[in-house]
């Protein structure tokens, strides 16, 4: 029997929640990057249900597009992080507060 | 077969997510999402995109999660503190409400928009691969280039923020 496509939705929501958790939670600027992944990777999963409930390969462009600015996106956040570390010793956020005053 | 298929991947993608939020070392939280990101690219050969999913296998597992690793090893980053004073539990309970709210919310929007809606079979035009690439280098070409340009500024960024020498070398220097 076929899979309804709504499971699939709401598998995604879950996985968004749960890196939501992570991303509020975490204070290693690494996990919290990892959860912003698993975030990511919840919207991809709904952009390829939509796109198979529609019959509309469009979703399926906007994920690779969403892949490719994730890769981006890791480059340059794990490169500000080695750069912090090198400065501060620490990449632990609640400790990173530079910029917060 | 299609439903057991969805129910093993989901709950390996589940349970692994989980540990990825809440395992206290960065090594095994990275490797606990490989096994998320492909069990999500095993739902997406089912949903009928096999090029995403061997992209994800590629891409994100082969190269974003490698580059995590090497980083984590790279900076040797210790497991987070334990106890009282490592995390408030009023940023905890806060951030566990909100997401709750958040994942109810959306699955209710979800179901009454697709509660009973039925998919149509899976056709040949639908998952062949020539398709996707006649879409991606015909309609998306441009989109498709400047990502390509968008990966070399990035590229060019990271190595310049990253190198040896950085900011407090310069302070030194001052």
């Amino acid at each position: 029997m076929s899979v309804p496509i709504s499971w699939y939705l709401l598998l995604a929501a879950a996985l968004f929640a749960i890196g939501a958790i992570g991303a509020l939670t975490r204070r290693n600027g690494i996990a919290i990057f990892l959860s912003i992944e698993l975030m990511l990777n919840a919207a991809n999963l709904t952009l390829a249900a939509y796109s198979r409930l529609l019959g509309d390969r469009a979703g399926q462009m906007v994920v690779f597009f969403v892949l490719a600015v994730a890769a981006a996106e890791a480059a340059v956040g794990l490169a500000l992080f080695i750069g912090i570390f090198r400065l501060r010793r620490t990449i632990d956020v609640n400790r990173i507060n530079l910029l917060r005053w | 077969m299609e439903l057991l298929a969805f129910v093993v991947f989901g709950l390996a993608a589940l349970v692994s997510a989980i540990v990825v939020v809440a395992h206290r070392s960065p090594i095994h939280s990275t490797l606990s999402l490989v096994v998320t990101l492909v069990s999500t690219a095993a739902l997406f050969l089912m949903l009928g995109s096999p090029f995403l999913a061997a992209l994800q296998v590629l891409l994100y597992t082969g190269a974003i999660l490698v580059l995590f690793l090497f980083v984590i090893m790279l900076l040797n980053v210790q497991r987070e503190r334990t106890g009282a004073a490592a995390r408030s539990p009023f940023q905890t309970w806060s951030a566990l409400i909100a997401a709750f709210v958040l994942a109810g919310a959306v699955c209710r929007l979800l179901w009454d928009a697709h509660g009973e809606a039925v998919l149509a079979p899976l056709t040949e035009d639908f998952v062949a691969l020539r398709n996707t690439a006649s879409l991606l280098f015909r309609d998306y070409l441009l989109p498709f280039e400047m990502v390509g340009l968008l990966l070399l500024v990035a590229v060019v960024v990271a190595s310049w923020v990253a190198r040896r020498g950085g900011a407090d070398s310069e302070e030194e220097s001052r």
